[in-house]
């Protein structure tokens, strides 16, 4: 088959299935032969499931020949390695889990599962989700296909770039401090952080259990809100899980913005941007304004703190989420004379050192003496942040520390403060890589939902901008994202990978 | 804020992570140079704000109490690095 199959949209790939112009399992063969192609040089998977595809597309081709299709039916799809699969190993980019197969599917997976999608792979992350740059994985990095000697960005690197590289059409992701919004930022291809709760976190591998929340990879607006509607919704299974109705979100991208007021917030201008990134954004905006949407510069005063209270309140939950790791229920064990040792040995010779790091400060910030200094002070600042989101978008009344009440409907700002950074740049200096994620962790903290989109170019690397909203306008931010989107060519420009490979 | 060997090694202890010499040594170095970059927050006027518990309210999630399929012994157990007798083993915890 000549045509290439890579680098279709979902609505291209459903129209092709449904008119069985080509079939699942050729779709499937021509991810399959992507992946092959490029992996060796972007490694975005840690385990490929081709077997698992080709059964799964054989099934797909008799539900579409059935008339039973659903969005996802034949679709392939690239899954980050936290989300439990029943059929394929699940290993949270860690060696505690290097042979842990999960005896159920999390709640996205089944929900993708019953639409008939096809499972390409899992994807690389940082171990346990701890990192921003996939260089924390204990089995290797992933390198951004824009330029393979620079990181996808992370955790949810993996993902991220194996959508970009076209080796799926779509992928899920997960995020605690935007870990789905920067590598999509970096790769160049559209990431959303839904509202807290709006996406079940079920068989989601946890980390910071107040902020954790899958997130969609995909390269376009309307496939990010196929992929949404797909695994959003309340689940029995978690009861975090918020029961609002799910709305047909790609039914939400009219492209009409007109008279929408957009906040600009004026802190996110203020922490070190690359002035690529900066001009980026700011041409962006008056696209936006060019569409009939009003520009308000307001404030978000306690931004800036936002990096310091996450650093708090993450570790603090990862150091309880992580001590079910302990050599006797499942993952590693490294047997020793006593139980003590055991824990103390099988954790030594499982974790990696962010995740010693972070368990060692989730730990102190909450021991004995420090808890009010650290957990509770970071709570109520966390409070701080959220409030002024609440007062920008004029759900809450103006307390009169500044930040005004601007009553906006979205609030746009650069995802990252720069772009991609090389392969070890920043890797053996924890708080030099925290910084990469200073301006997605605020909507993190507030629970609200991000969505990030291609704005440009700086040096032939991707820029990205994130639109925020109130919590479960979904909807909204979406269709800002798609009349953006619609004016500019970003989203359809492909990495040079198929330049590198012109000989292989 | 520069912690101590000794607060390091009892902080491990609690969390139960073995670390080697080298690693507790460059713990304690980037802890208190992460810490450092939090002790920031001291600055906020915090003061009569309520600290966040959860961030989307939600009404408490309640389901009836009733029988219904879930995994199997086999199946939970198929992970765990010693069994016997359809239970896990573990090691003696009291002397």
């Amino acid at each position: 088959m000549a045509e290439d199959l890579t680098y279709l949209s979902i609505d291209e790939a459903r129209g092709l299935l449904d008119r069985r112009e080509i079939s699942s399992v050729e779709l499937t063969e021509a991810h399959l032969r992507r992946i092959e192609a490029v992996e060796g040089r972007v490694k975005a998977f840690i385990t490929r499931t081709p077997e698992l595809a080709r059964e799964q597309a054989r099934l797909a081709d008799d539900r579409i020949k059935a008339g039973e299709a659903a969005t996802f039916t034949g679709i392939p799809v690239a899954l980050k390695d936290v989300l439990c699969t029943r059929d394929a190993p699940t290993t949270a980019g860690s060696q505690i889990l290097r042979d842990f197969l999960p005896p159920y599917d999390a709640t996205a997976v089944a929900r993708l599962r019953a639409q008939g999608a096809i499972f390409v792979g899992k994807a690389n992350t940082d171990e346990f989700a701890m990192g921003s740059s996939t260089e924390n994985s204990s089995f290797f990095t992933t390198h951004n296909p824009w330029d393979l000697e620079r990181v996808p960005g992370g955790s949810s690197g993996g993902s991220i770039a194996a959508v970009a590289a076209g080796e799926a059409i779509v992928g899920l992701g997960s995020e605690t401090g935007g870990s789905v919004r920067q590598p999509a930022g970096f790769c160049g291809i559209v990431g959303l952080k839904a509202t807290y709760g709006r996406i079940s976190r079920y068989g989601l591998i946890a980390f910071a259990s107040s902020l954790d929340q899958i997130g969609p990879a995909t390269r376009s607006v309307a496939d990010c809100a196929h992929l949404l509607g797909a695994v959003a919704g309340a689940d029995p299974r978690d009861s975090t899980s918020a029961p609002a109705e799910v709305p047909d979100y790609r039914a939400a991208l009219t492209g009409e913005i007109r008279g929408l007021r957009i906040g600009v917030p004026r802190e996110y201008f203020e922490m070190g941007l690359q002035p690529g990134v900066e001009s980026a954004t700011r041409e962006a905006l008056r696209v936006l304004e060019r569409l009939g949407a009003e520009l308000v510069e307001i404030s978000l005063p306690s931004s800036g703190l936002a990096l310091p209270v996450y650093y708090i309140i993450a570790p603090a939950e990862a150091s309880a989420n992580l001590a079910r790791y302990d050599g006797v229920k499942y993952g590693l064990a490294s047997e020793q004379d006593s139980l003590l040792a055991t824990y103390l040995e099988s954790r030594r010779a499982g974790f990696g050192p962010e995740v010693k790091r972070r368990i060692m400060l989730g730990t102190y910030a909450l021991s004995s003496g420090y808890y009010d200094a650290y957990y509770v002070k970071a709570q109520q600042v966390r409070t701080l942040i959220k409030d002024e989101f609440d007062r920008a978008f004029g759900l809450a009344a103006d307390n009169g520390a500044g930040a005004g009440t601007a009553g906006v409907d979205v609030i746009v700002a650069p995802t990252s403060p720069t772009t991609a950074f090389k392969i070890g740049e920043r890797s053996d200096d924890p708080l030099a890589m925290y910084l990469a994620d200073v301006l997605t962790i605020p909507a993190n903290l507030a629970g609200i939902p991000s969505v990030a989109i291609p704005c440009g170019f700086a040096d032939d690397l991707p820029v990205s901008l994130q639109i925020m909203g109130p919590a479960f306008a979904e909807e909204r931010i979406l269709r800002v994202a798609e009349a953006y989107e619609r004016q500019t060519t970003w989203t359809q420009r492909r990495p040079p990978l198929d330049v590198a490979s012109a000989g292989a | 804020m520069t912690l101590t060997n000794e607060q390091v090694e009892h902080v491990a202890l609690l969390a139960r992570l073995g670390l080697s010499d080298e690693e507790r040594e460059r713990m304690r170095e980037q802890l208190s140079s992460i810490l450092d970059h939090i002790d920031q927050l001291r600055a906020a006027d915090t003061s009569n704000v309520a600290p966040t518990a959860q961030v989307i309210p939600l009404a408490p999630a309640l389901r009836d109490d009733v029988v219904a399929p879930s995994l199997t012994v086999e199946q939970v157990l198929a992970n765990a690095p010693r069994t016997e007798g359809g239970f896990i083993k573990v090691r003696a915890i009291l002397d």
